[in-house]
């Protein structure tokens, strides 16, 4: 009898534990087709499985002239609060530190064909990513990834996020140490760990192997660890300095130094005594502010500092915390455990040679042939291909547009793979993949191949590369089109990248469709994410211009908005940025240190004529996003209460928040912390002035009034409310308001101008919801 | 033969060049105007991606895709959910969509698309229950033989199974004659009369 069943087919394959966990989440949803389980579980739960919902997933669909309604057919069934059952959502892919085998590249293309689009995408944490999925096919999709080994657990909700780590770990010259068996370790430790189950948010955890580059962006993340090493009696030993309390989002948080050294088999307890800590101890009813970054500030450093040591000394031994490490550093005759200490002799040659043997290079090593060379190679080779440690050997990069593959070109990858270094690939958070030990030799033979596949595309990690997140794509909460804005700055990057000035061809452009950072904009050295503007009674989509982040040194430093530009104008507003520098710039200077020499204003006034918007009569291509040819909104709910010349008055105002806000900035730049956390709350106060006097026309300058008329106005009646994140901006104005107005320091004052821009977009789209559109 | 999903393409002439880009307020005008008998979601654009499906009309139960994944470009119907009825009528219903949609895409002046209808390939979107195997081509050969025998009116046409062992079952079809969309769509309404009278 033939096998009808993924279940049946591969009874014998997916382990035992996991196939229970599959039976469970499918219990569950007959649970939920059965209205047996409240939709709040059943969504936390399949997140959990990494199972997220879409744009549109509310059933409502604004089709470019009006807002209708999808009648999918399972009715009214949702899969989770204003998520209808049947709405197309997304399967996110735990790869954990990006390491993919070929054998897996091959089955993510076969359920991208059969589920989803027929596209896999790299995400910016090194996950692979596939939409339009229904829900109904997720159980065979998760048992098809564990027979392979994937594991979608704990990919979304509450919980430890895919572990990365970077790409170039072992190989690299620059590192300390290869870090691919800690992560690998980590990740197996806190997956369904128990102490990681109680999370009032996501936890993220990143690994590299050197603190100059930005391979892992440590100091962005919840947990970062980077690898060093540390002289004790003469002898080498390893560990990790360990950065906390990093996260982007809307307002970003630069990790602080929990530990300068940790040694290396202190890491699975330190680990598990910051989960535990995060969650007794971390918010759990506002999501807002239930990061790990907001306990570290609520607490104190010191304090969180404390009581981790605390926790760590209190945990009772678990002997996974050595025999994990000892399992992922390879096998244990004749190889040495990830714990010995590092050193450039026989143990070190060992552990490579048990790399080497992993990922198994198909040719003796080699340098690259002399030319001639097939054309693209030189300009390729120059920007994707990277010599390795180990002589002889390259690591070579796939440059994936906007990290998307087709599933014809993941099965060949999977080839290219096995022939040329053994089966091993590596997603990088550039949304690229990386093929390591490379031969020398093999360098042309596998440039070809790409070429073949349209692979071949030179620019890797500069500015051509521009990386996205999903946006108003298939993100419900995208703005603006981030995809379509990056598809775009890239072509035309592209076009010209012959004669790009050398200046600017290492830049970084990144791109968020609104304020959430999942494009990572405030560590590119010029960031867009997304926002709305309205104008004569429509809707524009615009990006907001970041300058001033640090993509260096594991995301070394953030920028900050200085203002919103049109979607249309970017490139135009991009192109003017990097111009300005090439004709400006001084000896060696890099974008980071231009930016602040000549000023955010000086660059912002280079932008000034292109943040019009031209009249729908004049230009209606304004009113229209980024490869969508539909007019663009972002408010279904059509039809508001202010009308007329009060609405002038509120633009007026925002604008004049907008400008505060920036001068704020400029105090920053200045040093000066106190005056720029103060302009940042008169920036957000105005801005509730502007909204409360649509209905308190004559509103004094009196602060304690403007908030107690916005908290009932506007607040109290939750009109103000952001859609997903509820009162978290109209609470940054709270807060604002009660601290004294003093003793900033200079993350205290940044935070306060994040705040404030966040709050003045909410202004923007509260008036734009009570705004008739046209 | 228990597949339920199975995918469609109309190859384009030779040579055919389209402009991706006027896809996209093409397919959000469908969406509008409900031009296609599903219901439709979204557009996807994936224009960025070399030898890509390009830009897609997302709908519940399948995807519409001018694409050249295989090499090829047409127009592709991607079943995504079950379909219903006997395998020879899924297989119907593929070929039903897939020509509704390119008389739809004929009928936009702006891309000056004239779809020859000789080529096309057959695909089932379901590795379990159609894997690519010589029992699956002996399963399903006799139904697409009875299909193109209706679409092609018995003119010849060859069925060829594809090769590439690690991708969807699939059969490419090449007849000797062009007849065009509409008289194909005609002919398979015309064949399908009785089914429809039946059920």
């Amino acid at each position: 009898m033939s096998v009808t069943t993924w279940k049946e087919k591969l009874r014998d394959v997916v382990p035992p534990s996991v196939e229970r966990e599959i039976e469970i989440y499918e219990t569950q949803m007959e649970l939920r087709r059965q209205d047996k389980l409240d939709e709040k579980i059943f969504a936390e739960s399949r997140l959990r499985r990494g199972v997220y919902g879409q744009r549109y997933d509310n059933g409502q669909r604004q089709d470019g002239v009006r807002a209708r309604t999808l009648d999918y057919p399972s009715g009214a069934l949702t899969k989770g609060p204003s998520t209808m059952w049947d709405a197309p959502g997304m399967q996110r892919i735990k790869i954990p530190f990006g390491e993919v085998t070929a054998r897996q590249l091959e089955v993510l293309a076969e359920l991208a064909e059969e589920y989803s689009d027929a596209i896999c995408h790299v995400t910016t944490r090194q996950d692979f990513q596939l939409h339009f999925v229904h829900v109904d096919d997720t159980p065979d999709l998760m048992r098809r990834l564990a027979a392979v080994g994937i594991t979608t657990r704990e990919a979304c909700g509450n919980s430890v996020r895919n572990v990365t780590g970077c790409p170039l770990s072992g190989i690299c010259r620059d590192e300390s140490f290869d870090v691919t068996p800690y992560a690998k370790a980590l990740s197996a430790f806190l997956l369904g760990h128990p102490d990681a189950q109680d999370f009032g948010r996501k936890f993220k955890i990143s690994f590299s192997g050197c603190a100059r580059h930005a391979c892992a962006l440590a100091h962005m993340h919840d947990l970062g660890l980077v690898a060093r090493i540390r002289m004790e009696d003469g002898a080498p030993r390893k560990g990790f300095q360990v950065y906390v309390g990093g996260g982007l989002g809307a307002v970003p948080h630069e990790a602080k130094v929990l530990a300068e050294f940790l040694p290396a088999e202190e890491l699975l307890p330190t680990a598990q005594a910051i989960a535990r800590v995060f969650a007794r101890l971390g918010e759990k009813k506002n999501r807002g502010r239930a990061r790990l970054k907001f306990l570290v500030a609520r607490l104190g450093f010191e304090e969180f500092q404390r009581l981790v040591a605390e926790e760590r000394e209190a945990l009772p031994h678990d002997p996974r915390w050595t025999e994990l490490l000892r399992e992922n550093a390879g096998p244990a005759a004749g190889s040495p455990a990830a714990d010995e200490p590092y050193e450039a002799g026989p143990a070190m040659e060992a552990f490579e040679a048990w790399r080497r043997r992993e990922e198994g290079p198909t040719a003796e090593a080699a340098p690259l042939p002399a030319p001639p060379y097939p054309e693209g190679f030189q300009a390729w080779s120059e920007t994707n291909v990277a010599a390795q440690r180990q002589q002889g050997y390259f690591a070579a990069t796939i440059n994936l547009p906007l990290g998307d593959a087709t599933a014809p070109q993941m099965r060949r990858i999977a080839d290219l793979s096995r022939r040329f270094n053994g089966g091993l690939v590596r997603t990088t958070v550039e949304q690229n993949m990386v093929l390591r030990w490379v031969s020398g030799a093999d360098l042309v033979p596998l440039y070809r191949e790409l070429a073949e596949l349209g692979l071949g595309r030179p620019g890797a990690g500069t500015v051509v590369d521009v990386t996205a997140c999903p946006g108003t794509d298939t993100c419900k909460l995208g703005i603006s089109s981030s995809r379509g804005l990056a598809a775009e700055l890239s072509k035309r990057l592209a076009a010209r990248s012959f004669q790009l000035p050398e200046a600017i061809k290492d830049l970084r452009v990144k791109v968020s469709g609104c304020f959430n950072s999942c494009g990572q904009h405030h560590v590119a050295d010029v960031g867009f994410y997304g926002v709305s503007r309205k104008a004569g009674g429509r809707t524009v989509p615009h990006f907001q211009v970041v300058l001033g982040g640090q993509w260096s040194e594991n995301a070394g430093a953030y920028g900050l908005p200085m203002g919103a530009v049109p979607a249309k104008n970017v490139p135009e507003a991009l192109a003017r940025i990097t111009d300005h520098f090439v004709a400006q710039r001084q000896s060696g200077e890099t974008f980071q240190a231009f930016v602040r020499r000549v000023g955010k204003a000086a660059v912002k006034g280079a932008l000034d004529d292109l943040t019009r918007i031209p009249t729908y009569a004049e230009d209606a291509s304004f009113y229209s996003d980024w490869g969508d040819a539909r007019e663009y909104t972002i408010d279904d709910l059509g039809v508001g209460e202010c009308a007329g010349e009060v609405v002038s008055l509120v633009d007026f105002g925002l604008a004049a928040s907008e400008r505060e806000v920036f001068e704020a900035q400029l105090s920053l730049e200045g040093g000066r912390t106190d005056e720029a956390g103060t302009k940042a709350y008169f920036a957000m106060l105005h801005a509730a002035k502007a909204l409360a006097q649509t209905e308190v026309v004559d509103l004094a300058d009196d602060p304690e009034r403007i908030v107690a008329e916005f908290r009932v106005r506007f607040h109290d009646t939750e009109r103000f409310h952001d859609p997903f994140a509820g009162a978290k901006f109209a609470n940054y104005l709270f807060a604002a308001h009660q601290e004294p107005a003093n003793a900033f320091t200079t993350d205290d004052a940044r935070r306060r101008i994040e705040e404030a821009q966040l709050f003045i977009e909410a202004a923007h789209a509260c008036h734009a919801r009570l705004t008739p559109t046209v | 033969m228990d597949a339920y999903r199975w995918n469609v393409k109309l190859e384009f002439a030779p040579g055919t060049r389209i402009d991706l880009e006027r896809l996209i307020p093409i397919f959000h005008r469908w969406i509008q105007d409900r031009t296609l008998d599903e219901l439709l979601i979204d557009v996807a654009d994936y224009r960025h991606v070399p030898q890509g499906p390009g830009v897609l009309l997302i709908a519940h139960d399948a995807h519409y895709a001018v694409d050249e994944v295989d090499g090829r470009l047409g127009l592709l119907y991607a079943r995504k959910r079950p379909a219903s009825g006997s395998l020879g009528e899924r297989l119907r219903d593929a070929a039903q969509k897939v020509l509704d949609a390119g008389l739809a895409l004929e009928r936009e002046a702006a891309l000056g698309l004239a779809i020859p209808g000789e080529r096309w390939s057959v695909r089932a979107n379901d590795r379990l229950l159609a894997p690519n195997d010589e029992y699956t081509w002996r399963a399903v050969e006799p139904e697409l033989r009875a299909l193109f025998d209706d679409l092609y009116a018995g003119a010849r046409f060859e069925l060829r199974k594809e090769d590439d062992p690690r991708g969807l079952f699939g059969v490419a079809v090449t007849a000797a004659e062009k007849p065009g969309l509409a008289v194909l769509r005609e002919r398979l309404a015309a064949a399908s009369l009785p089914l429809a009278a039946t059920a």
